[in-house]
């Protein structure tokens, strides 16, 4: 097993070992000026000497993220077992639902900075919103997930309706929450991010990144932007770590996420 | 159509909410207001009428919305730089120009994927990896690049537009290509058919589905690129201009009026694709 994923790592290695190095050669060879594309070392030279600034940035942002994060999932999660009950309030909510999720939510990050401020609790908010739409989508359709016989079965044994739920329904549903989880952590993010554009205390990687970008200094923007990028893998994979730790009886779990990885 | 009437429900009730908040949030601001102008006595009536018809509210009422939107969208003329139709239509054309070429590179590089196996290994790990990467971080950056070699205007907005729609095609487009089963694949080399025409009578047509659902995220990725790009260089306005512009001169009313455009148009792209979608897949027989 760990040599087979050894031999699966390997070649995205070297791919990304190979970008890196055509990029430096690329640079230093044309003599690309460094406010068109820094080479890979200044980058890295950047992220190793601005350390605090990045720190202060990444303590900052990652504040709204995460506050929006929680609140956005966690309601979106509350309202759907809510309206579980009643057929006629998911009839109404799902198509809206739906469509809310293909809008371009991030917009309203000026009115959260006017309602909430400059700190990151305006970043909150977007992300909030953000997160809560496919969080609700994705919990509703989760609990429609056990089959007709799972449920015969639930009301021979006369099992409640909450019963029904804690037992089949809730555990059922747990892939799509997770999904919905994995989703957000994206949203969550890009939420804060763009939230910055629009107004911030002078911290935060998203101000950093646009403010940089107008003075030049695209080294900086670039080790922001890998910071980002860290920032969004590592909570990603954090909650694909949950899942595998939750959900380790799904059976088909392995395989997938190997396919998907493929 | 039985949800028609849920859905109408929901909407009225959203409305309401809506309402009843506009009054409680602005009424603070309308309470100052009366202060200042030294009317003292005010009845309750007074005070939410106020609340929902200030000028720079906190939150306007949905008919204040609606009104800017009709004066915006309809009473201005389209030439004018007042005019949401004309921002609109900057915002439109830089979505549609990013969203072409990014799901063409992406389907290209989704078929270039699914038929090179070195490809495949080395390089969808990482573009699986750029799904969770906030790759809109990166809209900044491409837009100072971009004016380094004097390309300005729609140009670097639809970029970013294109490079936000990418991703997310080339993942679908990859799964799609991949999604016919073992036996049909099997099949196919009974038939000792070639790769080309594997590709073309089986994992093409098998793809269908997830091309339609590609490209509807692809549209609204390349929209929200195009308006956060507009953001970062609002110069020549477009929908991220007007929201920028309200939020410096505090004018809600139009920062919600150009919201609403905004979701307008993703909404009609995507329904717009989905309906195409329907109509294919009904062609194609895929709903046996």
């Amino acid at each position: 097993m760990t040599s087979g994923r050894l031999a699966n790592l390997l070649p995205p290695i070297a791919f990304g070992l190979a970008v890196l190095a055509i990029w430096e050669a690329g640079v230093r060879l044309f003599h690309v000026p460094a406010i068109i594309l820094p080479p890979p070392s200044a980058i890295a030279m950047r992220l190793a000497t601005s350390v605090p600034t990045l720190a202060a940035d990444f303590n900052q942002t990652i504040r709204g993220v995460l506050a929006g994060y929680a609140i956005g999932s966690l309601a979106g999660f509350v309202i759907a077992v809510l309206i579980d009950r009643s057929q006629f309030l998911q009839r109404g909510l799902m198509p809206i639902g739906n469509l809310v999720s293909a809008l371009p939510i991030v917009g309203i990050a000026p009115i959260m900075v006017m309602w909430f401020g400059f700190d990151w609790q305006s970043k909150a908010a977007v992300a909030a919103v953000m997160t809560f739409f496919p969080m609700l989508v994705n919990t509703v359709a989760g609990l429609e997930a056990p089959g007709a016989i799972e449920r015969d079965l639930m009301r021979s044994y006369t099992a409640s309706g909450p019963q029904t739920l804690e037992k089949l329904r809730l555990p059922a549903a747990l892939p799509f929450i997770f999904n919905a989880l994995k989703l957000n952590t994206t949203l969550a993010l890009i939420g804060a991010i763009v939230a910055e554009f629009f107004g911030t205390p002078i911290v935060g990687m998203g101000f950093r990144i646009s403010t940089e970008a107008s003075r030049l200094d695209l080294d900086v923007v670039w080790a922001e932007t890998l910071l980002a990028a860290i920032t969004g893998s590592a909570l990603f994979f954090g909650i694909a770590w949950l899942e595998r730790r939750v959900t380790f009886w799904r059976p088909a779990f392995q395989s997938t996420t190997e396919k998907e990885m493929r | 159509m039985k949800s028609a009437l849920p859905i109408a429900t929901v909407v009225l009730a959203i409305l309401a909410i809506w309402y009843v908040a506009a009054a409680l949030m602005n009424a603070s601001l309308q309470r100052d207001l009366f202060a200042n102008s030294g009317q003292a006595h005010y009845s309750t009536q007074e005070l939410i009428v106020g609340s929902l018809n200030m000028e720079r509210p906190k939150l306007p009422a949905p008919h204040q919305v609606a009104s800017e939107l009709y004066k915006l969208v309809f009473a201005t003329p389209p030439t004018s730089k007042r005019s949401l139709v004309y921002h609109g239509v900057i915002t439109l054309e830089e979505t549609l120009i990013g969203f072409a070429i990014g799901s063409a590179l992406g389907i290209g590089l989704a078929v270039l994927i699914v038929s090179m196996r070195w490809l495949d290994r080395s390089m969808m790990p990482w573009i699986v990896a750029s799904q969770t990467v906030p790759i809109i971080a990166l809209a900044p950056m491409i837009v100072v690049i971009l004016n380094q070699f004097n390309i300005t205007g729609i140009a670097p907005k639809a970029a970013i537009a294109a490079y936000l729609s990418f991703f997310p095609v080339t993942v679908g487009m990859v799964k799609g290509f991949r999604s016919p089963d073992p036996l049909q694949l099997d099949l196919m080399r009974t038939y000792s058919a070639t790769r080309a025409q594997t590709f073309l009578k089986l994992r093409a047509p098998a793809g269908a589905p997830f091309f339609f659902a590609s490209m509807k995220i692809a549209a609204a990725a390349a929209l929200v690129g195009a308006v956060v790009a507009e953001v970062t260089k609002s110069e020549d306005g477009g929908l991220g201009a007007r929201l920028l512009a309200g939020s410096y001169y505090g004018q809600t009313v139009q920062i919600w009026a150009a919201l609403f455009v905004a979701a307008a148009l993703s909404a009609a792209l995507v329904g717009l694709i989905g309906v195409i979608g329907r109509i294919a897949q009904r062609r194609m027989a895929f709903s046996s």
